[in-house]
């Protein structure tokens, strides 16, 4: 069964997603995920 | 060699929840882990509030990075989850999620199995991606309280996850946080609960209609880098595949379907050997009595 969408597309959007991911990374939001992920999250636990 | 295969997948789904939950210590004080580790996120369902979590949850951590105090768009995780959805697309769902595992290991209990009729099941497949949009982009990213914060909707109000892996251990060993439980609490319990004992019957229930998460990799199932390959020469068309299918896929028809979690059943249950991973050398088809003999077997 050949592919419908050309594997270059998939690697066009692979180049995207890694741009989008380094682009977040500069512009510092590892630092709200880890603020985020450090302290006990009260909603998900269902606190509040 | 079939047993092989499943329990490598078991081993590989069990070695890598204990891997991204090998805080122990957190487990007997009732902490969680705040290392280096906590800034980037697993690519399953894992409550980074577990006391046991080494990483950050991707769709928490999109949440918190959409709040809507700020309105700003989560570009790291969105292009993380991306880049492995066009990678793998959701094989992440059949291999390194534990929730997953938990689901199938509750399957495995010999008590009578539930068939959802296919209409309702057809239907019930989109509920994951409304809860997607709705509950973690659109509300997340909008929504303001009265005090003008975001509120992470789908962790709050429906993520069983966080309820088991961090709640229920976190709220027994801390008096300060069972007193603080309430009816969110409670209400998070049933849901939890409901989905438990729905997985004892239903196979996967939460990936097939809750799961955000798989809904988001579902998106690049049919673009993915790792494809489910059939080589129709070599079918018989015997059905086996769509008969072992745990999550209900006609696979000759749509092989890389948005609900294919590429846990390979398929791949072994094919008597011809026309199911494969990836893009091999095309190998050559069967004659006609070969396809005839194994029709009959």
């Amino acid at each position: 069964m050949k592919r419908k969408v050309p594997l270059a597309v998939t690697v066009l959007l692979l180049v995207l997603a890694v741009a989008s991911c380094v682009f977040g990374v500069s512009r510092g939001e590892l630092k709200t995920v880890y603020r985020k992920a450090a302290t006990v999250c009260l909603e998900c636990i269902g606190i509040g | 060699m079939k047993d092989r295969f499943a329990l490598l997948r078991k081993a590989v789904q069990l070695g890598w929840g204990l891997l991204t939950n090998a805080h122990i210590t957190g487990f007997v004080k009732g902490t969680i882990y705040q290392g280096p580790l906590k800034n980037f996120c697993v690519p399953g369902m894992n409550c980074y509030s577990c006391p046991g979590a080494l990483g950050a949850c991707p769709i928490g951590a999109m949440q918190s990075l959409f709040d809507a105090r700020r309105r700003k768009f989560a570009f790291s995780v969105v292009g993380y989850l991306a880049a492995l959805g066009l990678l793998v697309g959701r094989f992440i769902c059949g291999w390194l999620c534990l929730f997953g595992l938990i689901q199938e290991l509750l399957y495995k209990i010999p008590l009578p199995k539930l068939k959802v009729p296919k209409k309702i099941d057809r239907v019930l497949r989109y509920l994951k991606y409304a809860v997607l949009l709705i509950l973690v982009f659109l509300l997340p990213f909008f929504w303001r309280s009265e005090l003008g914060v975001g509120e992470p909707f789908f962790c709050k109000y429906l993520c069983p996850v966080g309820t088991l892996e961090g709640g229920v251990p976190l709220v027994l060993l801390q008096e300060q946080l069972k007193s603080a439980a309430g009816f969110l609490f409670r209400w998070k319990f049933a849901l939890m609960a409901l989905v438990l004992l729905s997985s004892v019957y239903i196979h996967r229930p939460f990936c097939k209609y809750l799961c955000p998460l798989g809904a988001f990799y579902a998106l690049f199932q049919k673009v993915s880098v790792l494809r489910l390959k059939l080589d129709g020469e070599k079918c018989v068309s015997c059905g086996k595949c769509e008969k072992t299918c745990p999550m209900g896929v006609a696979v000759t028809r749509d092989p890389n379907s948005a609900e294919c979690i590429r846990c390979g059943a398929c791949v072994r249950a094919c008597p011809a050997g026309a199911l494969r991973f990836g893009s091999g050398a095309k190998k050559p088809g069967l004659n006609k009595n070969e396809k005839m003999n194994i029709r009959e077997e």
